[in-house]
Protein backbone atom coordinates (compact mmCIF):
# COMPACT_ATOMS: atom_id res chain seq x y z
CA UNK A 1 0.00 0.00 0.00
CA UNK A 2 1.44 3.31 -1.00
CA UNK A 3 -0.34 6.99 -0.37
CA UNK A 4 2.30 8.16 -2.07
CA UNK A 5 2.56 5.56 -5.22
CA UNK A 6 5.04 7.12 -8.10
CA UNK A 7 5.24 5.71 -11.54
CA UNK A 8 8.50 4.19 -12.17
CA UNK A 9 8.61 5.51 -16.10
CA UNK A 10 9.26 9.33 -16.75
CA UNK A 11 5.90 9.80 -18.92
CA UNK A 12 3.89 7.98 -16.52
CA UNK A 13 5.38 10.18 -13.56
CA UNK A 14 4.08 13.42 -15.95
CA UNK A 15 0.84 11.96 -16.79
CA UNK A 16 0.28 10.89 -13.05
CA UNK A 17 0.56 14.00 -12.07
CA UNK A 18 -1.53 15.57 -13.96
CA UNK A 19 -4.76 13.05 -14.30
CA UNK A 20 -3.93 10.37 -11.33
CA UNK A 21 -5.12 7.10 -13.23
CA UNK A 22 -1.90 5.34 -12.16
CA UNK A 23 -2.33 5.80 -8.65
CA UNK A 24 -6.13 5.01 -9.35
CA UNK A 25 -4.53 1.22 -10.83
CA UNK A 26 -2.26 1.14 -7.61
CA UNK A 27 -4.64 1.78 -5.40
CA UNK A 28 -7.22 -0.81 -7.19
CA UNK A 29 -4.68 -3.46 -7.41
CA UNK A 30 -3.19 -3.41 -4.02
CA UNK A 31 -6.18 -2.57 -2.12
CA UNK A 32 -5.93 -4.32 1.44
CA UNK A 33 -9.01 -6.94 1.16
CA UNK A 34 -9.98 -9.17 4.05
CA UNK A 35 -8.14 -12.66 3.91
CA UNK A 36 -11.22 -14.42 5.31
CA UNK A 37 -13.63 -13.45 2.64
CA UNK A 38 -16.02 -16.22 1.15
CA UNK A 39 -17.52 -16.76 -2.07
CA UNK A 40 -20.48 -14.87 -0.58
CA UNK A 41 -17.86 -11.94 -1.53
CA UNK A 42 -17.15 -12.55 -4.95
CA UNK A 43 -21.26 -11.14 -6.28
CA UNK A 44 -19.78 -7.64 -6.61
CA UNK A 45 -17.88 -8.80 -9.25
CA UNK A 46 -20.29 -11.05 -10.46
CA UNK A 47 -22.53 -7.96 -10.19
CA UNK A 48 -20.37 -5.29 -12.67
CA UNK A 49 -20.51 -8.76 -15.11
CA UNK A 50 -23.87 -8.56 -15.12
CA UNK A 51 -24.10 -4.71 -15.76
CA UNK A 52 -21.87 -4.73 -18.53
CA UNK A 53 -23.42 -7.24 -20.56
CA UNK A 54 -26.22 -5.68 -20.31
CA UNK A 55 -25.25 -2.62 -21.26
CA UNK A 56 -23.26 -4.05 -24.27
CA UNK A 57 -25.87 -6.14 -25.29
CA UNK A 58 -28.71 -3.87 -25.03
CA UNK A 59 -27.18 -1.32 -27.04
CA UNK A 60 -26.91 -3.89 -29.66
CA UNK A 61 -30.52 -4.94 -29.11
CA UNK A 62 -30.97 -1.20 -29.60
CA UNK A 63 -29.67 -1.07 -33.06
CA UNK A 64 -32.37 -3.30 -34.16
CA UNK A 65 -35.38 -2.56 -32.25
CA UNK A 66 -37.86 -0.43 -33.26
CA UNK A 67 -39.57 1.69 -30.44
CA UNK A 68 -43.14 1.95 -31.74
CA UNK A 69 -46.64 0.00 -30.73
CA UNK A 70 -47.41 -1.09 -34.43
CA UNK A 71 -43.10 -2.70 -34.88
CA UNK A 72 -41.99 -3.16 -31.74
CA UNK A 73 -43.27 -6.38 -31.69
CA UNK A 74 -42.16 -7.64 -35.20
CA UNK A 75 -38.59 -5.36 -34.94
CA UNK A 76 -38.17 -8.19 -32.07
CA UNK A 77 -38.78 -10.94 -34.51
CA UNK A 78 -36.89 -9.55 -36.35
CA UNK A 79 -33.80 -10.21 -34.02
CA UNK A 80 -34.63 -13.45 -33.10
CA UNK A 81 -34.82 -14.79 -37.37
CA UNK A 82 -33.43 -12.17 -39.21
CA UNK A 83 -30.43 -10.61 -37.20
CA UNK A 84 -27.16 -12.40 -37.25
CA UNK A 85 -26.60 -13.93 -34.04
CA UNK A 86 -29.99 -11.42 -33.23
CA UNK A 87 -31.71 -14.68 -31.12
CA UNK A 88 -28.52 -15.62 -28.96
CA UNK A 89 -28.13 -11.51 -28.18
CA UNK A 90 -31.74 -11.26 -26.98
CA UNK A 91 -32.04 -14.45 -24.95
CA UNK A 92 -28.82 -13.43 -23.44
CA UNK A 93 -30.07 -9.79 -22.53
CA UNK A 94 -33.52 -11.28 -21.00
CA UNK A 95 -31.50 -14.13 -19.34
CA UNK A 96 -28.92 -11.51 -17.97
CA UNK A 97 -31.96 -9.32 -16.37
CA UNK A 98 -32.57 -12.81 -14.17
CA UNK A 99 -29.17 -13.25 -14.08
CA UNK A 100 -28.69 -10.18 -12.19
CA UNK A 101 -31.61 -10.44 -10.07
CA UNK A 102 -30.09 -13.59 -8.99
CA UNK A 103 -26.63 -12.15 -7.86
CA UNK A 104 -27.87 -8.46 -6.65
CA UNK A 105 -30.34 -10.79 -3.96
CA UNK A 106 -27.31 -13.30 -3.06
CA UNK A 107 -25.66 -9.88 -2.95
CA UNK A 108 -28.19 -8.57 -0.27
CA UNK A 109 -28.38 -11.36 1.89
CA UNK A 110 -24.85 -11.48 1.46
CA UNK A 111 -24.96 -8.15 3.61
CA UNK A 112 -28.23 -9.13 5.70
CA UNK A 113 -26.06 -12.13 7.16
CA UNK A 114 -22.90 -10.78 7.71
CA UNK A 115 -24.03 -7.22 9.18
CA UNK A 116 -22.29 -5.21 5.93
CA UNK A 117 -24.64 -2.55 6.45
CA UNK A 118 -23.70 -1.19 10.09
CA UNK A 119 -21.85 1.06 10.04
CA UNK A 120 -19.90 2.45 8.96
CA UNK A 121 -21.12 1.23 5.83
CA UNK A 122 -24.45 3.03 6.06
CA UNK A 123 -23.97 5.20 2.79
CA UNK A 124 -22.73 2.10 0.92
CA UNK A 125 -25.99 0.36 1.77
CA UNK A 126 -28.39 2.86 0.90
CA UNK A 127 -26.46 3.62 -2.23
CA UNK A 128 -27.48 -0.49 -3.16
CA UNK A 129 -30.85 0.08 -2.48
CA UNK A 130 -31.12 2.97 -4.66
CA UNK A 131 -29.18 0.95 -7.45
CA UNK A 132 -31.30 -2.31 -6.73
CA UNK A 133 -34.74 0.39 -7.07
CA UNK A 134 -33.12 1.46 -10.48
CA UNK A 135 -32.81 -1.98 -11.65
CA UNK A 136 -36.12 -2.85 -10.65
CA UNK A 137 -37.63 0.11 -12.95
CA UNK A 138 -35.22 -1.19 -15.82
CA UNK A 139 -36.14 -4.08 -15.61
CA UNK A 140 -39.41 -3.07 -15.52
CA UNK A 141 -39.40 -0.94 -18.72
CA UNK A 142 -37.14 -3.58 -20.28
CA UNK A 143 -39.88 -5.97 -20.38
CA UNK A 144 -42.64 -3.77 -21.78
CA UNK A 145 -40.65 -3.35 -25.03
CA UNK A 146 -41.00 -6.21 -26.81
CA UNK A 147 -44.68 -5.28 -27.21
CA UNK A 148 -46.39 -8.41 -25.93
CA UNK A 149 -49.43 -9.25 -23.88
CA UNK A 150 -47.45 -9.59 -20.50
CA UNK A 151 -45.44 -6.23 -21.65
CA UNK A 152 -48.75 -4.34 -22.51
CA UNK A 153 -50.52 -5.86 -19.54
CA UNK A 154 -47.61 -5.95 -16.93
CA UNK A 155 -47.14 -2.07 -18.23
CA UNK A 156 -50.99 -1.27 -17.47
CA UNK A 157 -50.87 -2.95 -13.90
CA UNK A 158 -47.71 -1.17 -12.95
CA UNK A 159 -48.36 1.77 -13.92
CA UNK A 160 -52.18 2.06 -12.38
CA UNK A 161 -50.54 1.41 -8.93
CA UNK A 162 -49.96 5.11 -9.12
CA UNK A 163 -53.74 5.82 -9.54
CA UNK A 164 -53.84 4.70 -5.99
CA UNK A 165 -52.26 7.83 -4.87
CA UNK A 166 -55.38 10.00 -3.63
CA UNK A 167 -56.75 13.15 -5.41
CA UNK A 168 -53.61 13.36 -7.83
CA UNK A 169 -53.42 9.19 -8.73
CA UNK A 170 -55.46 9.61 -11.89
CA UNK A 171 -53.82 12.13 -13.20
CA UNK A 172 -50.07 11.01 -12.72
CA UNK A 173 -51.37 7.93 -14.42
CA UNK A 174 -52.45 9.67 -17.59
CA UNK A 175 -49.32 11.73 -17.42
CA UNK A 176 -46.90 8.38 -17.08
CA UNK A 177 -49.00 6.92 -19.98
CA UNK A 178 -49.31 10.28 -21.89
CA UNK A 179 -52.54 9.31 -22.85
CA UNK A 180 -55.79 7.36 -21.67
CA UNK A 181 -54.31 3.63 -21.71
CA UNK A 182 -50.79 1.97 -22.51
CA UNK A 183 -49.89 2.91 -25.91
CA UNK A 184 -47.29 4.56 -28.18
CA UNK A 185 -45.92 7.00 -26.40
CA UNK A 186 -45.82 4.77 -23.70
CA UNK A 187 -43.40 2.73 -25.03
CA UNK A 188 -41.28 5.37 -27.01
CA UNK A 189 -40.55 7.27 -23.02
CA UNK A 190 -40.26 3.49 -21.74
CA UNK A 191 -37.51 2.92 -23.89
CA UNK A 192 -36.28 6.09 -23.27
CA UNK A 193 -35.80 5.29 -19.95
CA UNK A 194 -34.75 1.76 -20.19
CA UNK A 195 -32.28 2.97 -21.95
CA UNK A 196 -30.75 5.74 -19.34
CA UNK A 197 -31.09 3.84 -16.03
CA UNK A 198 -28.07 1.28 -16.66
CA UNK A 199 -25.86 4.43 -16.88
CA UNK A 200 -27.12 5.98 -14.07
CA UNK A 201 -26.69 2.58 -12.39
CA UNK A 202 -23.13 2.10 -13.75
CA UNK A 203 -22.72 5.76 -11.93
CA UNK A 204 -24.45 4.74 -8.71
CA UNK A 205 -22.21 1.38 -9.05
CA UNK A 206 -18.55 4.05 -9.16
CA UNK A 207 -19.91 5.61 -5.79
CA UNK A 208 -21.14 2.08 -4.25
CA UNK A 209 -17.17 1.25 -4.79
CA UNK A 210 -15.96 4.51 -3.83
CA UNK A 211 -18.11 4.36 -0.12
CA UNK A 212 -16.82 0.99 0.03
CA UNK A 213 -13.14 1.60 -0.27
CA UNK A 214 -13.26 4.61 2.01
CA UNK A 215 -13.77 1.70 5.60
CA UNK A 216 -12.94 -1.66 2.96
CA UNK A 217 -14.52 -4.63 2.88
CA UNK A 218 -16.72 -6.02 5.89
CA UNK A 219 -15.64 -9.71 6.19
CA UNK A 220 -17.23 -12.87 7.67
CA UNK A 221 -15.64 -12.21 10.78
CA UNK A 222 -17.46 -8.52 10.85
CA UNK A 223 -14.79 -7.29 13.17
CA UNK A 224 -12.74 -4.13 12.12
CA UNK A 225 -9.03 -4.37 10.79
CA UNK A 226 -6.47 -3.04 10.25
CA UNK A 227 -5.41 -2.11 6.66
CA UNK A 228 -2.81 -3.19 5.63
CA UNK A 229 -1.88 -5.96 7.90
CA UNK A 230 -1.51 -9.94 8.28
CA UNK A 231 -5.55 -10.12 8.40
CA UNK A 232 -5.28 -8.53 4.77
CA UNK A 233 -4.04 -9.65 1.30
CA UNK A 234 -3.67 -7.80 -1.64
CA UNK A 235 -6.79 -7.27 -4.38
CA UNK A 236 -4.30 -8.52 -7.22
CA UNK A 237 -3.69 -10.83 -7.34
CA UNK A 238 -5.71 -12.54 -4.35
CA UNK A 239 -9.31 -11.49 -5.17
CA UNK A 240 -8.98 -10.93 -8.73
CA UNK A 241 -8.58 -14.42 -9.08
CA UNK A 242 -11.04 -15.25 -6.55
CA UNK A 243 -13.74 -13.27 -8.39
CA UNK A 244 -11.91 -14.43 -11.61
CA UNK A 245 -13.25 -17.89 -10.06
CA UNK A 246 -16.77 -17.02 -9.06
CA UNK A 247 -17.56 -15.53 -11.99
CA UNK A 248 -16.96 -18.37 -14.52
CA UNK A 249 -19.32 -20.45 -12.41
CA UNK A 250 -21.86 -18.18 -12.14
CA UNK A 251 -21.48 -17.95 -16.20
CA UNK A 252 -21.98 -21.85 -16.64
CA UNK A 253 -25.07 -21.14 -15.12
CA UNK A 254 -26.11 -17.94 -17.06
CA UNK A 255 -24.79 -20.19 -20.48
CA UNK A 256 -27.15 -23.19 -19.14
CA UNK A 257 -30.37 -20.87 -19.21
CA UNK A 258 -28.94 -18.99 -22.20
CA UNK A 259 -28.63 -22.26 -24.46
CA UNK A 260 -30.45 -24.50 -22.51
CA UNK A 261 -33.50 -23.31 -21.22
CA UNK A 262 -33.86 -19.39 -22.65
CA UNK A 263 -37.81 -19.17 -22.49
CA UNK A 264 -38.14 -20.87 -19.23
CA UNK A 265 -37.70 -17.78 -17.09
CA UNK A 266 -40.26 -15.82 -18.74
CA UNK A 267 -43.90 -16.33 -19.94
CA UNK A 268 -45.34 -17.93 -23.42
CA UNK A 269 -47.75 -14.92 -23.72
CA UNK A 270 -45.23 -12.52 -24.12
CA UNK A 271 -45.00 -14.03 -27.30
CA UNK A 272 -48.49 -13.07 -28.38
CA UNK A 273 -48.66 -9.50 -29.43
CA UNK A 274 -50.02 -6.92 -27.23
CA UNK A 275 -53.62 -6.75 -27.17
CA UNK A 276 -55.34 -3.94 -25.31
CA UNK A 277 -58.73 -5.52 -25.50
CA UNK A 278 -58.08 -8.90 -23.99
CA UNK A 279 -56.05 -9.54 -20.77
CA UNK A 280 -54.27 -12.86 -20.47
CA UNK A 281 -55.66 -15.42 -18.02
CA UNK A 282 -53.29 -15.47 -15.38
CA UNK A 283 -50.97 -12.44 -15.03
CA UNK A 284 -47.63 -12.49 -12.91
CA UNK A 285 -44.77 -10.10 -12.81
CA UNK A 286 -41.04 -11.69 -13.73
CA UNK A 287 -40.08 -14.06 -11.06
CA UNK A 288 -37.81 -11.71 -8.84
CA UNK A 289 -40.70 -9.59 -8.59
CA UNK A 290 -42.80 -12.04 -6.98
CA UNK A 291 -42.18 -11.14 -3.63
CA UNK A 292 -43.21 -7.46 -3.72
CA UNK A 293 -46.20 -8.66 -5.64
CA UNK A 294 -47.38 -11.09 -3.27
CA UNK A 295 -46.43 -8.38 -0.43
CA UNK A 296 -49.23 -5.81 -2.48
CA UNK A 297 -51.67 -8.61 -3.33
CA UNK A 298 -51.88 -9.22 0.50
CA UNK A 299 -53.42 -6.35 1.66
CA UNK A 300 -57.13 -5.84 0.51
CA UNK A 301 -57.00 -2.16 0.07
CA UNK A 302 -55.66 -0.65 -2.99
CA UNK A 303 -53.72 3.19 -1.72
CA UNK A 304 -53.05 0.46 1.03
CA UNK A 305 -51.30 -2.17 -0.40
CA UNK A 306 -48.80 -0.14 -2.88
CA UNK A 307 -47.90 1.19 0.06
CA UNK A 308 -47.21 -1.92 2.18
CA UNK A 309 -45.51 -3.19 -1.49
CA UNK A 310 -43.34 0.37 -1.71
CA UNK A 311 -42.59 0.18 2.36
CA UNK A 312 -41.29 -3.53 1.63
CA UNK A 313 -38.16 -2.00 -0.26
CA UNK A 314 -38.25 1.27 1.56
CA UNK A 315 -37.77 -0.34 5.01
CA UNK A 316 -34.31 -1.86 3.71
CA UNK A 317 -32.99 1.95 3.55
CA UNK A 318 -33.44 1.99 7.05
CA UNK A 319 -32.10 -1.44 8.17
CA UNK A 320 -28.50 0.13 9.23
CA UNK A 321 -30.75 1.82 12.46
CA UNK A 322 -33.32 -0.87 13.02
CA UNK A 323 -30.83 -3.16 13.74
CA UNK A 324 -29.41 -2.11 17.46
CA UNK A 325 -26.86 -4.76 17.66
CA UNK A 326 -23.32 -3.73 17.74
CA UNK A 327 -22.01 -7.68 16.14
CA UNK A 328 -21.92 -7.30 12.87
CA UNK A 329 -21.74 -11.04 11.87
CA UNK A 330 -24.10 -13.48 12.43
CA UNK A 331 -21.67 -15.85 12.81
CA UNK A 332 -21.66 -14.45 16.62
CA UNK A 333 -25.29 -13.93 16.52
CA UNK A 334 -27.32 -17.43 17.50
CA UNK A 335 -30.62 -16.22 17.91
CA UNK A 336 -30.34 -13.33 14.75
CA UNK A 337 -28.81 -16.28 12.71
CA UNK A 338 -32.16 -18.56 12.96
CA UNK A 339 -34.08 -15.33 12.46
CA UNK A 340 -31.68 -14.70 9.53
CA UNK A 341 -32.35 -18.00 8.10
CA UNK A 342 -36.89 -17.68 8.57
CA UNK A 343 -36.10 -14.32 7.05
CA UNK A 344 -34.92 -16.10 3.86
CA UNK A 345 -37.57 -18.58 4.12
CA UNK A 346 -40.32 -15.71 4.53
CA UNK A 347 -38.75 -13.92 1.32
CA UNK A 348 -38.85 -17.12 -1.03
CA UNK A 349 -42.47 -17.98 0.66
CA UNK A 350 -43.57 -14.75 -0.78
CA UNK A 351 -41.84 -15.48 -4.49
CA UNK A 352 -44.20 -18.52 -4.04
CA UNK A 353 -47.30 -17.28 -3.65
CA UNK A 354 -46.95 -14.40 -5.48
CA UNK A 355 -46.94 -16.77 -8.48
CA UNK A 356 -50.10 -18.18 -7.60
CA UNK A 357 -53.56 -17.31 -7.69
CA UNK A 358 -54.61 -14.61 -5.05
CA UNK A 359 -57.22 -16.58 -3.45
CA UNK A 360 -57.43 -19.15 -0.21
CA UNK A 361 -54.85 -20.76 1.29
CA UNK A 362 -52.22 -18.73 -0.96
CA UNK A 363 -53.84 -15.68 -0.07
CA UNK A 364 -53.33 -16.27 3.84
CA UNK A 365 -50.34 -17.80 3.64
CA UNK A 366 -49.40 -14.44 1.55
CA UNK A 367 -50.56 -12.12 4.84
CA UNK A 368 -48.97 -14.18 7.31
CA UNK A 369 -45.81 -14.13 5.42
CA UNK A 370 -46.37 -10.00 4.71
CA UNK A 371 -46.83 -9.78 8.17
CA UNK A 372 -44.12 -11.77 9.13
CA UNK A 373 -41.61 -9.42 6.78
CA UNK A 374 -42.17 -6.65 8.67
CA UNK A 375 -41.97 -7.81 11.59
CA UNK A 376 -38.85 -8.66 11.27
CA UNK A 377 -37.60 -5.33 10.67
CA UNK A 378 -39.89 -3.22 12.84
CA UNK A 379 -39.80 -5.52 15.88
CA UNK A 380 -37.52 -8.55 16.10
CA UNK A 381 -34.68 -7.01 14.27
CA UNK A 382 -34.76 -3.48 17.00
CA UNK A 383 -35.39 -5.54 20.40
CA UNK A 384 -32.52 -8.12 19.08
CA UNK A 385 -29.85 -5.94 19.46
CA UNK A 386 -30.58 -5.41 23.49
CA UNK A 387 -31.97 -8.57 24.25
CA UNK A 388 -29.59 -11.03 22.19
CA UNK A 389 -26.70 -12.84 23.97
CA UNK A 390 -23.74 -12.76 21.33
CA UNK A 391 -20.83 -14.72 21.30
CA UNK A 392 -17.40 -13.67 22.06
CA UNK A 393 -15.94 -11.72 18.76
CA UNK A 394 -11.94 -12.11 18.43
CA UNK A 395 -9.50 -9.56 18.04
CA UNK A 396 -8.37 -9.73 14.60
CA UNK A 397 -8.73 -12.07 11.45
CA UNK A 398 -5.75 -14.48 12.70
CA UNK A 399 -6.79 -14.86 15.89
CA UNK A 400 -8.80 -17.41 16.43
CA UNK A 401 -6.50 -19.57 14.21
CA UNK A 402 -2.84 -18.64 15.92
CA UNK A 403 -4.70 -18.88 19.68
CA UNK A 404 -5.27 -15.93 22.07
CA UNK A 405 -8.55 -15.48 21.21
CA UNK A 406 -11.46 -14.29 23.52
CA UNK A 407 -13.14 -17.38 22.70
CA UNK A 408 -11.21 -19.95 23.88
CA UNK A 409 -13.60 -22.62 23.39
CA UNK A 410 -12.89 -21.92 19.38
CA UNK A 411 -9.42 -21.71 19.89
CA UNK A 412 -9.20 -25.25 22.01
CA UNK A 413 -11.72 -26.71 19.97
CA UNK A 414 -8.87 -25.72 16.66
CA UNK A 415 -6.17 -27.11 18.25
CA UNK A 416 -7.78 -30.41 19.28
CA UNK A 417 -8.90 -30.69 15.90
CA UNK A 418 -5.31 -30.17 14.34
CA UNK A 419 -3.60 -32.38 16.95
CA UNK A 420 -5.69 -35.34 15.83
CA UNK B 1 22.77 -21.49 -21.30
CA UNK B 2 20.50 -24.00 -19.55
CA UNK B 3 17.65 -24.97 -21.40
CA UNK B 4 14.25 -24.42 -19.70
CA UNK B 5 12.45 -27.27 -18.61
CA UNK B 6 8.65 -27.41 -19.82
CA UNK B 7 6.82 -28.27 -16.71
CA UNK B 8 2.99 -28.99 -15.92
CA UNK B 9 2.31 -25.66 -14.97
CA UNK B 10 3.53 -23.96 -18.26
CA UNK B 11 1.32 -25.81 -20.28
CA UNK B 12 -1.97 -25.37 -18.03
CA UNK B 13 -1.26 -21.26 -18.56
CA UNK B 14 -0.79 -21.77 -22.27
CA UNK B 15 -3.79 -23.97 -21.86
CA UNK B 16 -5.74 -21.51 -20.64
CA UNK B 17 -4.62 -18.28 -22.20
CA UNK B 18 -5.35 -19.86 -25.52
CA UNK B 19 -9.11 -21.48 -24.10
CA UNK B 20 -9.54 -17.54 -23.13
CA UNK B 21 -8.71 -16.83 -26.68
CA UNK B 22 -11.26 -18.99 -28.09
CA UNK B 23 -13.81 -17.77 -25.70
CA UNK B 24 -13.42 -13.93 -26.13
CA UNK B 25 -13.35 -14.25 -29.44
CA UNK B 26 -16.53 -16.39 -29.15
CA UNK B 27 -17.71 -13.95 -27.40
CA UNK B 28 -16.94 -10.65 -29.54
CA UNK B 29 -17.77 -12.38 -32.87
CA UNK B 30 -22.11 -12.07 -32.57
CA UNK B 31 -21.63 -8.55 -31.30
CA UNK B 32 -19.50 -7.76 -34.63
CA UNK B 33 -21.93 -10.08 -37.18
CA UNK B 34 -24.90 -8.55 -35.93
CA UNK B 35 -23.82 -5.54 -38.03
CA UNK B 36 -23.57 -7.49 -41.11
CA UNK B 37 -26.46 -7.42 -43.68
CA UNK B 38 -29.15 -9.92 -41.93
CA UNK B 39 -31.15 -12.43 -43.23
CA UNK B 40 -34.10 -9.85 -44.25
CA UNK B 41 -32.39 -7.66 -46.49
CA UNK B 42 -30.05 -10.57 -47.95
CA UNK B 43 -33.46 -11.77 -48.90
CA UNK B 44 -33.93 -8.83 -51.07
CA UNK B 45 -30.63 -9.77 -52.59
CA UNK B 46 -32.41 -9.61 -56.23
CA UNK B 47 -35.08 -7.59 -58.13
CA UNK B 48 -37.16 -8.32 -61.40
CA UNK B 49 -37.45 -5.24 -63.98
CA UNK B 50 -40.23 -4.97 -66.63
CA UNK B 51 -38.08 -2.90 -69.25
CA UNK B 52 -40.93 -3.19 -72.12
CA UNK B 53 -41.87 0.49 -71.55
CA UNK B 54 -38.33 1.85 -72.03
CA UNK B 55 -38.26 3.71 -75.64
CA UNK B 56 -34.57 3.69 -77.53
CA UNK B 57 -32.91 6.85 -75.74
CA UNK B 58 -34.18 6.53 -72.38
CA UNK B 59 -33.10 5.89 -69.16
CA UNK B 60 -34.92 4.25 -66.21
CA UNK B 61 -33.60 3.97 -62.79
CA UNK B 62 -34.48 1.13 -60.45
CA UNK B 63 -33.44 0.60 -56.65
CA UNK B 64 -31.43 -2.88 -56.45
CA UNK B 65 -30.04 -3.08 -52.53
CA UNK B 66 -30.66 0.23 -51.37
CA UNK B 67 -29.19 1.66 -54.31
CA UNK B 68 -29.62 2.97 -58.12
CA UNK B 69 -29.58 0.80 -61.39
CA UNK B 70 -29.11 2.80 -64.48
CA UNK B 71 -30.93 0.63 -67.38
CA UNK B 72 -30.63 3.11 -70.46
CA UNK B 73 -31.97 1.49 -74.21
CA UNK B 74 -29.16 3.12 -76.17
CA UNK B 75 -29.50 4.01 -79.67
CA UNK B 76 -27.84 3.21 -83.12
CA UNK B 77 -25.60 6.34 -82.81
CA UNK B 78 -24.74 5.59 -78.84
CA UNK B 79 -24.08 1.82 -80.02
CA UNK B 80 -21.81 2.99 -82.54
CA UNK B 81 -20.05 5.90 -80.37
CA UNK B 82 -19.48 3.77 -77.40
CA UNK B 83 -17.89 1.08 -79.53
CA UNK B 84 -16.21 2.86 -81.71
CA UNK B 85 -13.54 4.55 -78.39
CA UNK B 86 -10.02 3.42 -78.67
CA UNK B 87 -8.68 1.60 -75.64
CA UNK B 88 -5.97 3.73 -75.02
CA UNK B 89 -8.57 6.73 -74.57
CA UNK B 90 -9.72 5.51 -71.80
CA UNK B 91 -8.56 5.68 -67.90
CA UNK B 92 -9.86 2.34 -67.42
CA UNK B 93 -9.76 0.54 -70.34
CA UNK B 94 -13.12 -2.16 -70.58
CA UNK B 95 -14.52 -2.52 -73.94
CA UNK B 96 -18.30 -1.74 -74.66
CA UNK B 97 -18.78 -5.29 -75.84
CA UNK B 98 -17.97 -6.77 -72.17
CA UNK B 99 -20.11 -4.05 -70.30
CA UNK B 100 -23.17 -4.13 -72.42
CA UNK B 101 -23.73 -8.29 -73.62
CA UNK B 102 -26.91 -6.87 -75.48
CA UNK B 103 -25.32 -3.54 -76.82
CA UNK B 104 -29.14 -1.74 -76.63
CA UNK B 105 -29.41 -2.20 -73.40
CA UNK B 106 -26.69 -0.70 -70.64
CA UNK B 107 -27.58 -1.75 -66.82
CA UNK B 108 -25.10 0.28 -65.06
CA UNK B 109 -24.79 0.70 -60.56
CA UNK B 110 -25.57 4.34 -60.84
CA UNK B 111 -22.96 5.60 -58.19
CA UNK B 112 -19.94 7.21 -59.05
CA UNK B 113 -16.66 5.53 -58.43
CA UNK B 114 -15.62 8.63 -56.77
CA UNK B 115 -17.75 8.88 -53.27
CA UNK B 116 -20.83 7.31 -54.23
CA UNK B 117 -23.16 10.13 -55.38
CA UNK B 118 -25.19 9.66 -58.39
CA UNK B 119 -24.56 11.04 -61.75
CA UNK B 120 -26.79 12.69 -63.70
CA UNK B 121 -28.21 11.87 -66.91
CA UNK B 122 -26.94 13.08 -70.55
CA UNK B 123 -25.05 15.19 -68.78
CA UNK B 124 -21.32 15.82 -69.05
CA UNK B 125 -18.49 16.37 -72.18
CA UNK B 126 -19.22 12.82 -73.35
CA UNK B 127 -22.76 12.48 -73.95
CA UNK B 128 -23.00 10.23 -70.88
CA UNK B 129 -23.36 10.83 -67.29
CA UNK B 130 -21.94 13.53 -64.93
CA UNK B 131 -21.71 13.38 -61.59
CA UNK B 132 -22.34 17.25 -59.72
CA UNK B 133 -20.36 16.14 -56.50
CA UNK B 134 -16.94 16.65 -57.71
CA UNK B 135 -17.38 16.91 -61.48
CA UNK B 136 -16.62 13.17 -63.06
CA UNK B 137 -17.82 12.89 -66.87
CA UNK B 138 -18.57 9.22 -67.99
CA UNK B 139 -19.29 8.57 -71.48
CA UNK B 140 -22.43 6.70 -73.27
CA UNK B 141 -20.71 2.99 -71.84
CA UNK B 142 -20.29 4.49 -68.01
CA UNK B 143 -16.84 4.89 -68.35
CA UNK B 144 -14.78 6.85 -67.01
CA UNK B 145 -13.26 9.97 -69.29
CA UNK B 146 -12.47 13.02 -67.14
CA UNK B 147 -12.35 14.00 -63.31
CA UNK B 148 -11.52 12.52 -60.09
CA UNK B 149 -13.40 9.04 -60.45
CA UNK B 150 -11.11 5.84 -60.58
CA UNK B 151 -12.85 3.57 -62.40
CA UNK B 152 -16.07 3.10 -64.24
CA UNK B 153 -19.23 3.00 -63.22
CA UNK B 154 -20.06 -1.16 -62.40
CA UNK B 155 -21.59 -3.72 -63.78
CA UNK B 156 -23.86 -5.73 -61.90
CA UNK B 157 -24.67 -9.25 -62.19
CA UNK B 158 -28.00 -9.59 -64.43
CA UNK B 159 -29.79 -11.53 -66.75
CA UNK B 160 -32.35 -11.33 -69.28
CA UNK B 161 -35.08 -13.72 -67.75
CA UNK B 162 -37.37 -12.84 -71.45
CA UNK B 163 -37.27 -10.18 -73.97
CA UNK B 164 -39.40 -7.95 -71.29
CA UNK B 165 -37.68 -8.72 -68.25
CA UNK B 166 -34.19 -8.03 -66.93
CA UNK B 167 -33.59 -9.82 -63.05
CA UNK B 168 -30.23 -7.60 -60.97
CA UNK B 169 -28.48 -9.79 -59.06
Amino acid sequence: MSEEYTPKSKFGKWFNDRLPLLSLANHLTDYPTPKNLNYWWTFGGILTFCLITQIVTGLVLAMHYIAHADMAFDSVEHIMRDVNYGWLIRYIHANGASMFFLAVYIHIFRSLFYGSYKAPREIIWIIGIIIYLLMMAAAFMGYVLPWGQMSFWGATVITNLFSAIPLVGEGIVTWLWGGYSVDNPTLTRFFTLHYLIPFLILGLVVLHIWALHVPGNNNPVGIDIKKPSKDTVPFHPYIVIKDGFALLMFMIVFAFFVFYTPNILGHADNYIEANPLVTPAHIVPEWYLLPFYAILRSVPDKLLGVVAMLSAIFILAALPWLDTSKIRSAVFRPLYRQFYWILVADVLILGYVGAMPAEGLYLLIARIATAYYFLHFLVILPILGYKEKTLPVPLSITDPILGGSPNLATARNKESLSNK
Amino acid sequence: MSEKKTNRRDFLFTATYAMGAVGVGATVWPMIDQMNPDASVKALASTEVDISSVNPGKTITVLWRGKPVFIRRRTEDEITEARSVKLDDLKHPEKDEDRAKNPEWLVMLGVCTHLGCVPLDQKGDYNGWFCPCHGSHYDISGRIRKGPAPTNMEIPKYEFVNSNTIKIG
